[in-house]
């Protein structure tokens, strides 16, 4: 079915034709700019630039091979996102069998939930089933230091890596009435305005940006760069309604929550970030740090999309 | 087969330790070097092998207890032809039985062999880098010319702490110093507690 969706091809064509402009400009931007610090945040941009070109063409072959290859995808991000993130936060001895438990049983679980689409478990398992479960192993452990603030720590981690992040292959189990099949245009269409307000925010912001949303945070996040980057991802969200089962002004909507909802992941992770202390939680995508550093945005973005499509969308 | 298998190993630690080797102010060359590191997990001879690069790692041999490697057919092979481990007795208490550990060694270096040691003697609890054990010193007064290059292994002991089995796969680090060497008339202690507070200097680098 999807392999005859022009719909979707018309938007990876979208795609493709976005990255060939930006590797264009790319490519004149290092030829006109001569200073010493414009030739370092061109040759940042260029990385991250090729580093597009990898991450939307691993996108888009699992995503066009259909559900199971999606399910993978992420899967695997969550995986290592959650490697990124445990390995910055501070754990001890006794949280050991916890980490294993997230690791080789949890994550695992909740995309299998996915794959057989069983909503309901798929819903409830980690804020219920291991939210009193993590407690209850390291108390077990006998290791009372820093107990409560260990434990929000592996629920965090496995909240926003594994729980939040499996919202968006879940999109995939939505059942929305003269759209079936067509999913996977769902989940490009908020993995693109996602992304896509992110390259926007930092563009803005990098050309008009002046005062900064949270300095403490990140100085990289401006005012300008917020208001201009949502905007326009937001603009560009509604022009593709036609991909979505949404009317035009509903896209409108859709884009600026999502586009709202990833500005807030990436703030969060900033503080994270600053608390510890580093810049970049890995350096496995260059120019863009580490995978949690590319997909926070998604990490909050994909449940909220998600539950309001389901409530006002979908039948299961 | 040997190498299939080193090769296969190495890729193996890589992934699970999620290691990434930072050399700082030492470069990745297969000369002859003792390369010392701290020891905080079963893994880390393993993973400090792992992340040498192909050439280095070829001439590369891990000091490791012979009462452990030699009890199985596949330890053995293991320990012989993978690692190509030099065994050397970890209960050594008499002056004799030291002299023997140390001869081994230097056998095992020959010409051109580096070695991996852990002259904390045991596995330290946490990050305290323990007090180092003298092998060092005396490898260092019999192979002056031989760089002694400080290793600090990040994480590995929340990959898999000690009386654990199953590694959690987060990220370490591994950092690799400034090659050092024994000064001239520099006693034994002063030396040891140099060296270890090299490899302490290097934990938590950029």
């Amino acid at each position: 079915m999807i392999f005859r969706d022009h719909e979707l091809y018309g938007l990876y064509m979208g795609i493709l034709a976005l990255l060939v402009v930006a590797s264009i400009i790319g490519f004149l931007l290092e030829w006109r700019v001569k200073t010493p610090r414009g030739r370092e945040t061109v040759a940042n941009i260029n990385a991250r630039i090729k580093a597009w070109w990898v991450m939307s063409g691993i996108f888009a072959v699992a995503n066009l091979a259909g559900m199971t290859s999606t399910i993978v995808l992420f899967a695997l991000l969550s995986f290592l996102a959650l490697r990124e993130f445990v390995t910055l936060t501070p754990t001890r001895r006794g949280d050991h069998r916890s980490l294993l438990f997230t690791f080789f049983f949890l994550m695992p679980l909740q995309y299998l939930l996915v794959g057989i689409q069983w909503y309901g478990l798929f819903s409830v398992m980690v804020p219920v089933y291991a939210f009193l479960f993590f407690p209850t192993v390291n108390a077990l452990q006998g290791d009372p230091k820093q107990f409560l603030e260990r434990t929000a720590k592996l629920q965090w981690a496995t909240m926003v890596c594994v729980y939040c992040l499996s919202h968006a292959p879940a999109l995939l189990m939505l059942q929305i009435p003269g759209y079936e099949g067509e999913n996977a245009k769902l989940l490009l269409f908020m993995v693109l305005v996602v992304q896509l307000s992110d390259v926007l925010q930092y563009v803005w912001g990098k050309t008009t940006g002046r005062r900064a949303v949270a300095p403490n945070i990140s100085p990289n996040k401006t005012v300008e760069g917020l208001i201009g980057g949502v905007a326009s991802a937001t603009i560009i969200g509604t022009l593709l309604w036609w991909a979505t089962p949404f009317h035009p002004f509903v896209a409108w909507l859709m884009a600026l929550g999502i586009s709202l909802a990833g500005f807030a992941g990436g703030l969060t992770m900033s503080a994270i970030k600053r608390d510890r202390g580093v810049k970049d939680y890995g350096t496995l995508i260059e120019g863009h740090g580490g995978i949690l550093d590319r997909i926070d945005s998604i990490c909050f973005a994909a449940p909220l999309f998600f539950h309001v499509v389901r409530f006002f969308y979908s039948t299961v | 087969m040997a190498s299939l298998v080193a090769a296969f190993l190495a890729w193996l630690a890589r992934l699970i330790s999620g290691a990434n080797a930072l050399w700082l102010d030492c470069q990745p060359l297969p000369r002859q070097r003792v390369y010392f590191g701290n020891h905080t997990s079963h893994m880390d001879f393993v993973v400090l092998w792992s992340v040498l690069p192909d050439e280095v790692r070829a001439v590369t041999r891990p000091v490791a207890a012979e009462e452990y490697w030699t009890t199985s057919k596949l330890r053995k092979f293991i320990a012989a032809e993978v690692f190509r481990a030099v065994l050397v007795d970890r209960n050594s208490n008499t002056v004799e039985e030291r002299r023997n550990q140390m001869e081994r060694m230097l056998e095992g270096m020959g010409n051109d062999q580096s070695l991996i040691i852990f002259p904390e003697g045991t596995r330290g609890e946490g990050d305290a880098v323990q007090p180092f054990k003298s092998g060092l010193y005396h490898l260092a007064k019999a192979k002056p010319n031989v760089e002694l290059v400080p290793v600090y292994l990040e994480n590995l002991n929340r990959v898999l702490p000690k009386g654990e089995y199953l590694p959690v796969p987060l990220l370490s680090r591994v950092y690799f110093g400034p090659p050092m060497q024994l000064k001239e008339g520099e006693s034994k202690e002063a030396f040891l507690e140099r060296a270890r507070q090299a490899m302490v200097g290097l934990a938590g680098q950029p």
